[in-house]
């Protein structure tokens, strides 16, 4: 299915967040998730089941002031 | 001594992370000025590129306690949501709160600022919020349940220092037991020993260090401003008066015609 990460579309096999998170090759990285605008905790990706079109955004930290 | 939510710090400077010009005089300055708070920031991660990894080592590196912003949220629901995400990724509960309502001086969105105040606090944050000198929303962000607050010296990486004295000084008087942050505006050494004479209890600054010709140079001067301010502040200033007094003892001056 094709969902749109960190802004651009993006074919995904997997079909929960911790999968796909996996699948990208996020693997263990320091990243916070939110689906469709809504925070989605660590613990809460494996059963958060994504559908066609869903906006993930995976976040880490950067430089801020 | 002043507590930020229950954090004493000994140096009264905190220090945002961005735009130095590399990650090496980033960690340099940090130690050069001995600051206790950095600020950091969220942003997309590519799975390739893996920026924010290497960045999260250095600062873990450096032994710091981290403030994560919302910087460039203009809405509520982003603010709160980027919080949220920040809380998880850095593990602390501090968050400067930055809901922007204004593209050109990015002034915040006092009632955005104050809602998102009340639902990160009632989550359980200990929510910094990037205010004005106004009093009266600075009244219902203590009411929200900040126990901190934030207002700008002037607007963000301008440089021009405290823009409007009278309100600063204000606020100052008006809550005097709540530790009070002058963040964003200042330009130099001086911008932040002004700020702590006034009796705030610590500046908070990024662009003024960061784009100096020699960053780490600035950072130390600005750590030694920032001291010297809050020295001369506990030492009781002086009241100015408008005509001279001699400092000179005028008895037994010698009488020469």
């Amino acid at each position: 299915m094709q969902i749109v990460l960190n802004g651009k579309p993006c074919e995904v096999a997997q079909a929960r967040l911790d999968g796909v998170l996996q699948e990208l090759g996020y693997h263990e990285a320091k990243v916070a998730t939110a689906v469709n605008g809504d925070f989605v905790a660590r613990p809460a990706r494996a059963a958060t089941a994504l559908k066609e079109g869903d906006q993930v955004e995976v976040i880490a930290p950067m430089q801020g002031g | 001594m002043t507590a930020f939510y229950g954090v004493e710090l000994a140096n009264r400077l905190m220090l945002g992370t961005a735009q130095y010009p590399s990650p090496a005089i980033l960690a340099e300055a940090v130690r050069a000025a001995g600051v206790e708070v950095v600020t950091v920031s969220l942003r997309r991660e590519s799975a390739e590129r893996r920026d924010g990894q290497a960045f999260w080592a250095l600062i873990r590196e450096l032994g710091v306690r981290v403030l994560p912003n919302t910087a460039g949220c203009h809405t509520v629901k982003e603010a709160v949501t980027t919080a949220q995400m920040a809380r998880e990724v850095f593990e602390t509960p501090w968050v400067k709160l930055e809901v922007i309502g204004e593209h050109d001086s990015l002034q915040p969105d006092l009632f955005g600022l104050v809602e998102a105040a009340a639902i990160l606090t009632e989550d359980g944050f200990q929510v910094f919020p990037y205010t004005t000198e106004d009093l009266v929303v600075a009244g219902r962000l203590l009411d929200a349940g900040c126990e901190v607050l934030m207002p700008w010296g002037a607007p963000i990486g301008s440089g021009l220092g405290l823009n409007n004295l009278y309100g600063l000084r204000s606020l100052r008087a008006h809550f005097p037991d709540v530790p009070l942050v002058v963040d964003a505006g200042l330009g130099l050494p001086s911008h932040a020993a002004a700020a702590m004479e006034l009796g705030y209890d610590a500046v908070l600054l990024n662009t003024a260090v960061a784009k100096a010709g020699d960053p780490v140079a600035m950072a130390a001067a600005f750590a030694q401003a920032v001291a010297a301010g809050r020295a001369a502040h506990d030492a009781d200033p002086m009241e100015p008066r408008d005509m001279a007094a001699p400092s000179t003892p005028v008895l037994g001056k010698a009488f020469l015609g």
